[in-house]
C-alpha cells in the first residue's frame, strides 16, 4: 500500500477482497533487499520483495493450478486452488495472494496440498449442476480442465440432481446459468472493479452466496451495458454471449433468403485462436472462404463503413468545430465523443446522459453497413429488401443489444438482423467441418470490398482516433499525413495506456476538399490550432475522463475523444475468443497494426468504394440529408435508476 | 415508495452522511438507521443510499444482504428472533419456538399476515447463561418461558408509538 | 444494569481504571508496550495471540493515523463474558484502549458492539461521554499534552464471522465481512490500510489491571505460559450459570465442581470452534498449553444426545460462514448435510472416512478461523461419542450394510 492509499479519508472503494495485498515491489535490482532468495519445490531462485508466491513459481517453471484468479483483475484468494505448503505455517496459503518478503521453502504439491486441491474440485462439482456434453464452454472450461487434470473419477461429495436456478436470458447480449457459478467473484471484480459499471456482485452469504444483480433483477432490466467482459472472464460455462446460430442457419438454408455478411477487424486477429493458432495470427482471408463455404450469399468489409463513419464523423467534428469556433453556436456540445461502440453508448446512456449530446450522431460501422445494405446494395443488385439477411461478425456482444435497439430500422426493415461473435462464426465453422487455417485465402465481394488501413485499426483502442486524425490533417493541411507522421502511423494514440492525451498543432492549412467545400469557406480558422484529443478504453477510464469533464478539467477542454467499451479496446470485446490476457489483447493489436501497414491505402478519405457511395447514392455529401436519415442515429437517456419490477 | 417518501428519505440520508462520513465506511450505520425507521430497506431507499455514497446500488443490496440484521426485506413493526444456539436448545427453546408461531400465527422466516410482527431465528445471542433468550428489535428477554411469551407478545400487539422493544434502551429480565 | 446472574467475584471490580490509565501515561511508549509483553498477556478472544507483540508490531509501523478497535463482536456460542465486562466495567476497557491508543500511537478508537448487544449502546456512550467530560478521553488525555484519543460505538449488524478481525475491520469499511487475504496483517495495514490493533474486551479490561497493579501482581494468577486471570462463560446443563473468574490451569474436573456439572458427560470448551472434551479427559487443564480456550466452557448432562448438539454446531457455522472460499461454503453445508444423515441413520462409514479427510483439508485450506475450525467439534464428537452416533439402528443397519 502507499502513502497515499494508507489514510484516505474516504475508505477505499473496494472490499480488500478484490484489492491486490501485494507489497509494492522494488524492481530496481541493484537495491539493497529488493530480491528474497525462495525455494520451491526445491528450486532456489531471487524473486523480487513483494512477488506472490504464484508468480514467483511461475519464473521457474512451476505451474500452480488457479480459479479465482485472472491477469486484467485485482487477487481474490477465495477459491483455494492455489493453496501451497509453507514451512513454518500451520495452514496452507494461497499462493496467489501471499507477498514474499523473506526467505521462504515452498512445496507446491505436498500430500496436503494435493488433498486440498482435488478436495476444492469435489466441492465445487457438488455444487455445479450441468453436463459438460450440453455445456456452451465444454472444451474451454477451466474446471473442466482442473477436473481432467487432478483426475476427478467421482461425485465423493454428490453432485445436483437439479437445477436451481432459472437461467436469466433477459439481455440481448449476456446470459447467466448459475448453475455453473463457482462463485469465484471474477466477474464481480470485473463489472465493479475493471468496468465500474457495477451490475453483478455476491449477495447473501454462506452456501446461498450467489452471483446477482440489483434486487435480484433480470440483467436486462439493470444498467448492463453489454460489454460482456465478464463473459470473457468466467472461467466456466455461468455467463455466455447469447447464442444465435441456429436461426443464422435457418437463414442459410433458406433458399428464399440473401445471406450478408460483413466482417469486422477485431475478429480477424482472433478468429485462429478458436483453431489452436497463435493469438495475433490473422486469418482474414481464410475466413472470407469458411464463410463462403458455410452458406453466406456475400461477404463484406466492415472496413468499408470504418471509412465513412471516418467521413462522416470527422465531418461533424468540423462542424462543430466551425460552430464553436467561428460562428459562435453556443449549442455545440464539445468534446466530441465517438459513438461506434455500444457498450459505451449505453454507458453514456445510463451515467451521463447529460452528456448526450457530445456523443457523434453518426451511427457504428456495423449499422451504417446494415442501413446501406437494404437500401442502396439492394438497390444496385436489384433484390428484394425484405429477403436480405444482414449479418455481422463482430468482436462484440453488445451489438446483440445495438442492432436491436428499435432506432435502428432505418432502411425500412431491421437494419442488422444477426451481429454474430467470433465464437458463434468459430462455431459454425466447425459444425460444417471448416478448418480454418487449412483453407484458401480469398477475397471479400464487392461493391464494397475496398478497404484501407485506417479501417483496420478501429480494432484496437486509439484506432478511431488515429484514423479520423490521418483523415482531418490532410483535409485540413492538404498535405500527406506522412509528413507529419512517420509512416502517417500516430503512435502516440497506440497502445493501452488507460487514458491516452494528445496535443497536435494544426502546421499549416490548404484549400478545403471538393468532398466538404459546401461546409467550409476556408481553413484559416483552424491554422496554427492545437486539436487536444483523448482516447480512453474501458469504462473505468471512459469514467475518469467523464468525471474530470464534469468537474471542468483537462479533457473538458479536448476536441475530440474515442471512448471503447472494451479494454484494449474491440480486439478485447465480449464475443472475442476466451481467454482473455494482456498478452493475448497485445498479440491481437501487433495483427491489426501489421494489416494497417500492409495496406496500399491508408486513409479513409482515399476509399474509392467510399468515395462512389457519396457520388452515387449519398449524393448530398457527408451530414447532408440523407446521410443524416441512414447513417445517423440518436440516443435514448436511460438515467442509472433501476425501477422496480 | 412515494416520491415524497423518497425525498425524506434522502434527506434523512444526507443527515446521517454529514453526520458519519462521506465514505462508504457509512454504509451500515445507514442501513441499520433505514432499516429500524422503514422496517425495510427498498429498491429506492437502497438506491438513494448507493447515490449519496457514490457506491453501485448492488453494492449496497449486497452487503444489506450479507447481514442478518440488514434483511432488506419488509419486516413487521416487531423483529422477534429467537435464539437457537446450542445452550438456549438445551434450556428449551422448541416449546418457546412453537409457543411463538402460535401466538403470532406465523412461521419462522416470516412476517404475520398483519405485517407487525416477524419471526426469526438467531444465533447465539450472548445469554447463554439465561436462556432461552428472545430478541425483540433491540430488547432482550430472557429466561422465557411460554407465558412470559404470551405477555411479551401481549405487550407489543397493545403499543400504539413507542413500545420498550423500539429504539430505546432494552433491559433484561 | 446487573446482568451477571451468578458466578463469583471478578478481579475486574477491585480494580481502578483510571489508575491504571494514568500509571501507563507517565510511561514512555515502548515502556508501556515493553511491560505488556513481560506481563505474558495473550489474547482474550480465544486465538490467544501475545498482546505485547501485537501493540509492538503496530507500534513499530510508520503513519500518523492509526486505529484501536475493540472487538466487542463476541458471537462464539456460549460466550458471553464481554457483555458483563462492557456492562460493568466498561471504563476498564476505555482505559485500556487510551493506553493502547498512547502505545502504538493512534488517536481514534472504536468498540465494534454486536448487534444483538446494541442495548448497551446507550450505556456506553454515556460512559465515554462522562470520561470526555473527565479529560480522560479527547484532548490531551489525562492531561499529556498532544495525546489526544476518542472512542466512537460502531454497531455490528448480526454476522459472526465479524468477530474474525479482518472481516471486522471490512465490515467497518462498508463492505461484506468477508476476511481479508493475510498477511498483510491489520497491526501493518488495517482500518483503512492503516496500522491497527484489535484487541478483546477482556484483553483491553486487562491491560488496564496489568497498569494499574503491576506485571509481577499479573504474574501471579496462572501459569507460566498463561499468566493472568481469566474470565469464563459457563452455561448448559449446570447448576450454576454465568461469568466466572477462574485462574489459568484449572481442570475441567475442578470447574465443573464450582459450577454444579460435576455429573457431566462432555464439555465443550473455546466454543462451537474450540474442544469437545468428553468426561475421561477432565482432568486436562485450561490454558495455552493444554486446552487453549476464550473461555467458553458448555457443560452437557448425561442425558445430551451429542450428535444433536453437533448438529447443532454445524448449523451455526453452515449459517454464519462468509461464503467466500470454497472449503468453508461447500465444506460446512456437506458436514451438515451428514450430521442429518447419521440422524436419519443414512451415513455410510465410507462416506464418514471423506469426511474426516475432508475436515482435515478445512481445517488448513479455509481462508480463515471460521472454516479451519468449525468442523472440528463434529470431528470430535465422532471420535468421542461413535459408540453412541452410530449404534441408533438405523444407522448402524447402514454401517453394517456398507461395511
Amino acid at each position: 500500500m502507499t502513502d497515499d492509499q494508507r489514510n484516505e479519508e474516504k475508505a477505499p472503494r473496494i472490499p480488500t477482497s478484490q484489492v491486490g495485498s501485494t507489497v509494492p515491489v522494488s524492481d530496481n535490482p541493484e537495491a539493497i533487499g529488493a530480491l528474497v532468495s525462495v525455494t520451491i519445490d526445491g528450486i532456489e531462485t531471487k524473486v523480487p520483495f513483494g512477488m506472490t508466491v504464484l508468480d514467483a513459481a511461475r519464473t521457474v517453471g512451476v505451474d500452480i493450478p488457479t480459479l479465482c484468479n485472472h491477469p486484467d483483475l485485482k487477487v481474490a484468494g477465495v477459491c483455494r486452488m492455489c493453496v501451497v505448503d509453507i514451512e513454518g505455517q500451520r495452514t496452507l496459503q494461497a499462493a496467489c495472494v501471499y507477498p514474499i518478503t523473506n526467505t521462504l521453502t515452498v512445496s507446491t504439491h505436498t500430500r496436503r496440498v494435493r488433498k486440498a486441491r482435488r478436495h476444492v474440485l469435489e466441492l465445487l462439482l457438488s455444487e455445479h449442476y450441468g453436463e459438460c456434453y450440453s455445456c456452451v464452454r465444454n472444451g474451454n472450461c477451466e474446471l473442466q480442465a482442473l477436473a481432467e487434470e487432478y483426475g476427478i473419477s467421482e461425485f465423493t461429495f454428490g453432485h445436483p440432481e437439479k437445477s436451481r436456478f432459472a437461467p436469466d436470458l433477459s439481455s440481448y447480449s449476456v446470459m447467466r446459468d448459475m448453475d455453473k457459478c463457482i462463485r469465484c467473484r471474477r466477474c464481480v471484480r470485473t463489472c465493479i472493479d475493471l468496468q465500474e459499471v457495477g451490475v453483478l456482485e455476491a449477495i447473501n452469504r454462506s452456501d446461498e452466496t450467489v452471483i446477482a444483480t440489483f434486487e435480484d433483477l433480470p440483467l436486462g432490466d439493470v444498467v448492463c451495458i453489454n460489454c460482456g467482459q465478464c463473459v470473457n472472464r468466467c472461467p466456466t460455462g455461468a455467463l455466455y454471449a447469447k447464442d444465435e446460430t441456429d436461426a443464422v442457419w435457418a437463414a442459410i438454408d433458406d433458399p428464399t433468403k440473401h445471406v450478408v455478411i460483413q466482417t469486422a477487424p477485431a475478429p480477424r486477429a482472433a478468429m485462429g485462436e478458436l483453431f489452436g493458432l497463435e493469438p495475433g495470427t490473422p486469418v482474414t482471408f481464410e475466413m472470407n472462404t469458411a464463410l463462403r463455404r458455410a452458406g453466406f450469399d456475400r461477404v463484406f468489409d466492415t472496413n468499408f463503413t470504418a471509412d465513412l463513419t471516418i467521413i462522416e464523423e470527422g465531418t461533424e467534428l468540423i462542424q462543430r468545430l466551425y460552430g464553436a469556433l467561428v460562428t459562435g453556436d453556443k449549442d455545440v456540445a464539445l468534446p466530441q465523443f465517438t459513438s461506434c461502440s455500444p457498450g459505451w453508448v449505453k454507458y453514456l446512456e445510463h451515467f451521463y446522459p447529460e452528456y448526450l449530446p457530445n456523443a457523434s450522431t453518426a451511427k457504428s460501422p456495423q449499422q451504417m453497413f446494415g442501413a446501406l445494405i437494404k437500401t442502396y446494395y439492394a438497390g444496385k443488385l436489384d433484390i428484394d429488401p425484405a429477403s436480405i439477411v444482414s449479418c455481422a461478425l463482430m468482436p462484440c456482444s453488445a451489438k446483440k443489444f445495438e442492432c436491436n435497439r428499435p432506432e435502428m430500422h432505418d432502411s425500412g426493415f431491421k437494419d442488422v438482423d444477426f451481429g454474430l461473435t467470433t465464437r458463434e462464426l468459430g462455431k459454425m465453422f466447425k459444425e460444417a467441418g471448416l478448418h480454418l487455417p487449412s483453407l484458401p485465402k480469398s477475397d471479400f465481394d464487392d461493391p464494397f470490398g475496398t478497404a484501407t488501413g485506417s479501417g483496420v485499426i478501429f480494432g484496437a483502442t486509439g484506432g478511431v482516433m488515429e484514423a479520423a486524425l490521418r483523415t482531418v490533417l490532410e483535409l485540413i493541411t492538404g498535405e500527406k499525413v506522412e509528413s507529419i507522421y512517420d509512416h502517417g502511423d500516430i503512435v502516440p494514440l497506440r497502445g493501452f495506456e488507460g487514458v491516452k492525451y494528445a496535443e497536435i498543432t494544426v502546421p499549416k492549412v490548404g484549400p478545403v476538399p471538393a468532398i466538404i467545400a459546401h461546409l467550409v469557406p476556408d481553413w484559416n480558422w483552424v491554422d496554427g490550432a492545437t486539436l487536444k484529443v483523448a482516447v480512453a478504453h474501458g469504462t473505468a477510464n471512459a469514467k475518469k475522463v467523464m468525471d474530470d469533464i464534469k468537474a471542468g478539467g483537462k479533457f473538458s477542454e479536448c476536441h475530440f475523444i474515442e471512448f471503447m467499451a472494451c479494454p484494449g479496446g474491440c480486439l478485447g470485446g465480449g464475443g472475442q475468443p476466451i481467454p482473455t490476457t494482456p498478452e493475448i489483447r497485445a498479440a491481437r493489436a501487433r495483427a491489426i497494426y501489421s494489416e494497417d501497414s500492409a495496406y496500399a491505402v491508408r486513409k479513409s478519405h482515399e476509399n474509392a468504394a467510399v468515395l462512389a457511395t457519396y457520388a452515387e447514392f449519398l449524393t448530398d455529401g457527408p451530414c447532408g440529408h440523407k446521410s443524416h436519415e441512414l447513417l445517423h442515429t440518436e440516443y435514448t437517456a436511460r438515467g442509472k435508476y433501476i425501477p422496480q419490477r | 415508495m412515494l416520491v415524497t417518501q423518497q425525498e425524506q428519505l434522502r434527506a434523512q440520508v444526507t443527515t446521517l452522511v454529514d453526520r458519519l462520513g462521506p465514505g462508504r465506511s457509512s454504509l451500515v450505520p445507514i442501513l441499520q438507521e433505514v432499516k429500524t425507521q422503514y422496517h425495510g430497506i427498498d429498491s429506492d431507499a437502497m438506491q438513494i443510499v448507493a447515490d449519496l455514497l457514490d457506491i453501485h446500488p448492488v453494492e449496497v443490496y449486497s452487503v444489506a444482504t450479507f447481514y442478518a440484521f440488514l434483511n432488506p426485506a419488509a419486516e413487521g413493526q416487531f423483529v422477534v428472533r429467537l435464539c437457537r444456539t446450542v445452550s438456549c436448545d438445551l434450556a428449551g427453546k422448541d416449546a418457546i419456538a412453537r409457543q411463538l408461531e402460535s401466538e403470532l400465527d406465523v412461521a419462522f422466516g416470516e412476517t404475520s399476515k398483519d405485517g407487525r410482527f416477524t419471526l426469526d431465528w438467531a444465533n447465539c445471542m450472548g445469554m447463554c447463561d439465561q436462556g432461552p433468550a428472545l430478541l425483540v428489535n433491540d430488547r432482550v428477554y430472557t429466561r422465557v418461558t411460554p407465558e412470559t411469551v404470551r405477555e411479551i407478545v401481549a405487550e407489543c400487539r397493545a403499543a400504539h408509538d413507542g413500545h420498550a422493544a423500539e429504539r430505546k434502551e432494552g433491559y433484561l429480565v | 444494569m446487573s446482568i451477571q446472574t451468578q458466578g463469583n467475584t471478578l478481579t475486574f471490580a477491585s480494580i481502578d481504571a483510571d489508575a491504571g490509565l494514568r500509571t501507563a501515561l507517565a510511561m514512555s511508549r515502548p515502556d508501556i508496550i515493553d511491560t505488556v509483553s513481560d506481563s505474558g498477556m495473550k489474547g482474550r478472544g480465544g486465538a490467544g495471540f501475545p498482546t505485547g507483540m501485537k501493540w509492538n508490531f503496530a507500534g513499530a509501523e510508520k503513519g500518523d493515523k492509526k486505529y484501536i478497535i475493540c472487538n466487542a463482536d463476541e458471537g462464539e456460542p456460549g460466550t458471553f463474558k464481554d457483555r458483563v465486562i462492557l456492562s460493568e466495567f466498561p471504563d476498564l476497557v476505555f482505559a485500556g484502549m487510551a493506553i493502547a491508543g498512547r502505545a502504538i500511537g493512534a488517536a481514534e478508537g472504536i468498540v465494534y458492539l454486536r448487534g444483538e448487544y446494541s442495548y448497551l449502546r446507550s450505556h456506553l456512550n454515556a460512559v465515554i461521554k462522562k470520561r470526555r467530560a473527565a479529560g480522560l478521553l479527547g484532548k490531551d488525555v489525562g492531561g499529556v499534552k498532544g495525546f489526544d484519543f476518542d472512542i466512537i460505538v460502531a454497531l455490528g449488524a448480526g454476522a459472526y464471522i465479524c468477530g474474525e478481525e479482518t472481516a471486522l475491520i471490512e465490515s467497518l469499511e462498508g463492505f461484506r465481512g468477508e476476511p481479508r487475504n493475510r498477511p498483510p496483517f491489520p497491526v501493518v495495514a488495517g482500518y483503512r490500510y492503516a496500522p491497527t490493533v484489535v484487541n478483546n474486551v477482556e484483553t483491553l479490561a486487562s491491560a488496564a489491571c496489568i497498569f494499574a497493579k503491576g506485571v509481577d501482581w499479573f504474574k501471579s494468577f496462572g501459569t507460566d505460559r498463561s499468566t493472568g486471570f481469566k474470565l469464563f462463560s459457563i452455561s448448559g446443563d449446570c447448576a450454576k450459570p454465568g461469568v466466572y473468574e477462574f485462574p489459568f490451569g484449572i481442570t475441567v474436573a475442578d470447574l465443573l465442581k464450582e459450577v454444579g456439572g460435576e455429573n457431566a458427560k462432555a464439555v465443550q470448551i473455546g466454543g462451537a470452534s474450540g474442544t469437545c472434551v468428553p468426561r475421561t479427559q477432565f482432568a486436562r487443564r485450561m490454558a495455552f498449553e493444554d486446552i487453549p480456550t476464550g473461555g467458553s466452557v458448555i457443560v452437557f448432562g448425561p442425558q445430551t444426545d451429542m450428535l444433536a448438539v453437533a448438529e447443532n454446531f454445524l448449523e451455526f457455522f453452515a449459517d454464519e460462514s462468509c461464503g467466500q472460499c470454497t472449503p468453508c461454503r461447500v465444506g460446512n453445508a456437506k458436514m451438515l448435510a451428514a450430521a442429518g444423515q447419521l440422524k436419519d441413520g443414512v451415513c455410510s462409514a465410507e462416506y464418514l472416512a471423506e469426511l474426516r479427510e475432508l475436515s482435515g483439508t478445512m481445517q488448513v485450506a479455509s481462508k480463515c478461523g471460521l472454516g479451519q475450525t468449525s468442523s472440528n467439534a463434529f470431528m470430535s464428537i465422532l471420535e468421542h461419542f461413535g459408540d453412541e452416533i452410530m449404534s441408533r439402528p438405523a444407522q448402524a443397519e447402514t454401517a453394517r450394510t456398507s461395511a
